[in-house]
């Protein structure tokens, strides 16, 4: 580049548009929405970033990317140092990239974005990492000598991955338990293609199963084996669990066990893992009609519309109790949902759910809310207005409205502490669960949330993990850590009850 | 993968797959079930486990040809693989209960007949009932007669012995003996709800095991819920075995169609291909 930027002139160039597809054409299809910068795009987009003294984005991004760094190093167009900044405490960046709630994270505290737009910095990220990928040659982190210990990962989703990647780099011998029969988790069975190439996720399992990780799949913890098995005859010295929150919740109310109302990951796991949209080339079917109501408004709620528009749907309803101002999706899946045309019902609640004699669903008598005071989570509490019933024909009702622990494991496990909800405690920073030599991470610890989050959990339990194997304290004592976090202390546990919904 | 080992035609249009998994041969108990991946393009498919053999590290599968992907496992050979993961599913409660009816109808008796083989081991007094339209559909009578102390046997045509269900042939057996302190019923849900209906009056616990849509089969997609008294209860995770007293049956049946349109799209389509295939081979 030319002459040094002053900081008036980076924060006159206006934020750079992610190129994407047309909705009206993308509607029919599966391909991906944003399509990326180009490399002009991203260097012009860099030299937004005012290289803060002390950036307050480093702060806000949970695995603690030095953001300024890697930006810096995409002005002088060296994507491959930016993504290997990048990758020093994140292993996932094409998916962090796309998935990430950036504008609750590094962008909402982006001084750029004080006074106008914050620098993309999520569009950053993926730009250097399509880049590598489409380069065909990805750098692998170097691998230390073998340690002589073995170590199983429960569930490929973000935790496992991130947590399975950190423990290989450590030399360590990993095998990755999956349920189903494609490893990824939610990254498979969850997240559409056109929000997440799924051919990102295996060339990330790829590069995983290069460093010498196994994945073992159709393999359920708890039935197929136990933890105690694990630790036991077959040899673990330690286990990470991080099998995510798979419980899908329904709403309580009438009729929702009718024909045509289904769980978000049942319909999402139909399309997205079965392939159902392909049926009857493939033999998993998806029957959901030509209308179609999405109860909830997180990103998976937006996955479910937008999935259905694709296969076909004449009608999309949005049904959300709060407005969008609360809604949990990330900013871009509402406007791109909102450009395809879903219709937001904002501040509707679905109460009953209608249907023939069959037991077919024929539609839902829903109700008008407005806002109350703050509830637990902090978001005002959707106060229903009497008298505001009205009822909306539909095929369909796909019910997005969060998930749970899955108690599959956990009701298996002896002597493994949960909390009144079902998720997993365990010690503060070292995530050691009540079990020794046992750690846990991601939803199945804090609830739904997010992927980033949950590789965050993945990636500092690995470093848990690492020290106890090796025997050095788990947390080192300068950090000034008090009791509580040595080794076999009581695990802590979380008493604030979250509320929020899916927002992964 | 698991490898198939061995194939049997049991019965018309019903297989018997011993199949090569030790490590499921091992943790298997009675009451559970797997689920069935055959290829890429397949759906997944719940089967129960017949029976299992620890020492050989196999488990049996006994599958009725009705669709699609029952049809297609149907055309697999000894040698080729499938993708099974479990055992899933909650255990049957085994204990000395006194004296335990096992009714069993067409597809049900093998899910039923690890259970029947349970309660005897656990010093119970075994009566079955097994039931099917025809004789021939009254599958694993040798097996079922080896580990019951009273077996009863009714088809829908009379072919085999009494002409008439299950449920009269149990209402035949209180008459004579008395009330038995279980009665397990596995077979289509007319015949659960039907039993159910029997003994509720009676006062007669009473288990059933159900059959509902499933994809993950561990508590992910929540397709298989059905009501439990009153409340949601996924078959997957909290079953498959239920009181069959507090099942709401009826909205189960409704559920259990979801997608027969769709099925039947399939089925028909894969007998076409099917067919036009050996054609085109044999001219």
């Amino acid at each position: 580049m030319g002459r040094e930027l002053t900081k008036k002139e980076r924060l006159e160039i206006p934020r750079n548009a992610m190129p994407a597809q047309d909705p009206a054409e993308r509607v029919c299809n599966f391909d991906e929405v944003a399509l990326g910068y180009t490399e002009e795009m991203a260097v012009g987009e860099a030299e937004r970033c005012l290289e803060c003294k002390k950036p307050k984005c480093v702060d806000s991004c949970p695995v603690g990317i030095d953001i300024p760094a890697f930006v810096h190093a995409v002005t002088d167009g060296r994507f491959a140092e930016a993504l290997a900044i990048i990758k020093a405490d994140n292993t996932l960046p094409a998916i962090c990239g796309r998935v990430c709630p950036q504008e609750d994270q590094c962008e909402k505290t982006c001084v750029t974005g004080n006074k106008g737009d914050p620098v993309a910095i999520g569009r950053l990220e993926r730009f250097v990492a399509d880049r590598e990928r489409e380069g065909g040659e990805v750098k692998m982190p170097v691998c230390k000598e073998p340690s002589g210990f073995k170590v199983g990962v429960i569930g490929s989703g973000p935790a496992g991955l991130a947590c399975a990647a950190a423990l290989a780099i450590e030399g360590h011998d990993v095998t990755v338990f999956e349920a189903l029969h494609k490893p990824g988790g939610v990254l498979i069975y969850g997240i559409p293609e056109f929000r997440l190439p799924k051919a990102i996720v295996r060339d990330e399992i790829r590069s995983l199963t290069k460093m010498g990780v196994e994945f073992k799949c159709n393999f359920v913890v708890g039935s197929t084996a136990t933890i105690e098995e694990l630790m036991g005859e077959w040899g673990y010295d330690s286990l990470f669990i991080g099998t995510g929150a798979g419980l899908p919740y329904f709403m309580g109310i009438a009729g929702e066990n009718m024909i045509g109302v289904c769980s978000a990951n049942e319909f999402l796991t139909r399309v997205n893992l079965m392939r159902g949209f392909d049926f009857p080339k493939y033999d998993t079917p998806v029957a959901i009609g030509r209308r179609v109501a999405v109860v909830g408004a997180g990103n998976v709620a937006m996955d479910c519309c937008r999935t259905a528009l694709r296969l076909g749907c004449e009608k999309v309803i949005c049904l959300y109790r709060r407005t969008r101002g609360e809604a949990p999706a990330r900013l871009e899946e509402l406007e791109h949902a909102e450009e395809e045309g879903v219709d937001f019902r904002w501040l509707t609640a679905p109460v009953e759910v209608l249907g023939n004699d069959d037991g077919v669903v024929t539609g839902v008598r829903v109700q008008k809310m407005k806002l109350g005071e703050p509830d637990l989570s902090g978001r005002p509490r959707p106060v229903p207005i009497e008298g505001s019933e009205y009822e909306v024909e539909l095929d369909s009702i796909i019910v997005g409205i969060g998930q749970g622990a899955n108690p599959l494991l956990t009701q298996a496990t002896e002597g493994l502490d949960v909390d009144k909800r079902g998720r997993i405690m365990t010690q503060e920073i070292t995530q050691m669960t009540s079990i020794p030599g046992v750690f846990a991470g991601g939803d199945i610890v804090t609830g739904a949330a997010t992927v980033i989050l949950a590789m965050g959990a993945g990636k500092l339990a690995a470093r848990s993990i690492d020290c106890y194997l090796r025997g050095v304290p788990m947390v080192p004592e300068m950090d000034g850590v008090d009791e509580g976090t040595e080794v076999g202390a009581p695990p802590a546990s979380d008493p604030e009850p979250r509320t929020q919904n899916n927002v992964h | 993968m698991a490898r198939i080992l061995e194939i049997e035609e049991i019965a018309p249009s019903f297989k018997s797959y011993i199949i090569h998994d030790p490590v499921i041969a091992r943790r298997h108990r009675a009451g559970q079930f797997v689920m069935v991946l055959l290829h890429e393009h397949s759906e997944r498919i719940p089967l129960t486990i017949a029976d299992s053999d620890a020492v050989r590290g196999t488990i049996r599968l006994i599958v009725q040809e009705v669709g699609k992907t029952t049809m297609e496992m149907g055309t697999l050979q000894p040698g080729d693989s499938i993708q099974v993961v479990g055992p899933l599913g909650k255990p049957t409660h085994v204990e000395n209960f006194g004296t335990c009816v096992c009714i069993g109808g067409g597809a049900g008796i093998a899910p039923l007949l690890p259970i029947a083989l349970a309660l005897d081991d656990a010093g119970n007094h075994v009566v079955s009932i097994l039931g099917g339209r025809t004789q021939e559909l009254v599958i694993l009578r040798r097996e079922m007669e080896e580990v019951s102390d009273e077996i009863y046997y009714t088809t829908d045509d009379g072919s085999f012995g009494t002409k008439g269900l299950v449920t009269h042939a149990l209402d035949r057996y209180i008459e004579d003996n008395g009330q038995p302190q279980l009665v397990i019923a596995i077979g289509p849900a007319v015949m659960m709800r039907a039993v159910a209906e029997q003994t509720r009056p009676l006062g007669i616990r009473t288990l059933v095991s159900l059959n509902t849509i499933m994809i993950d089969g561990t508590g992910m997609c929540g397709g298989c819920r059905v009501r439990i008294n009153g409340e949601n209860r996924f078959v997957c995770v909290d079953g498959p075995e239920f009181d069959a007293h507090a099942v709401d049956f009826d909205r189960m049946m409704q559920r259990q169609r979801i997608y027969l349109e769709q099925e039947e799209v399939a089925r028909r389509r894969y007998l076409e291909s099917h067919n036009c295939r050996a054609v085109a081979g044999g001219g």
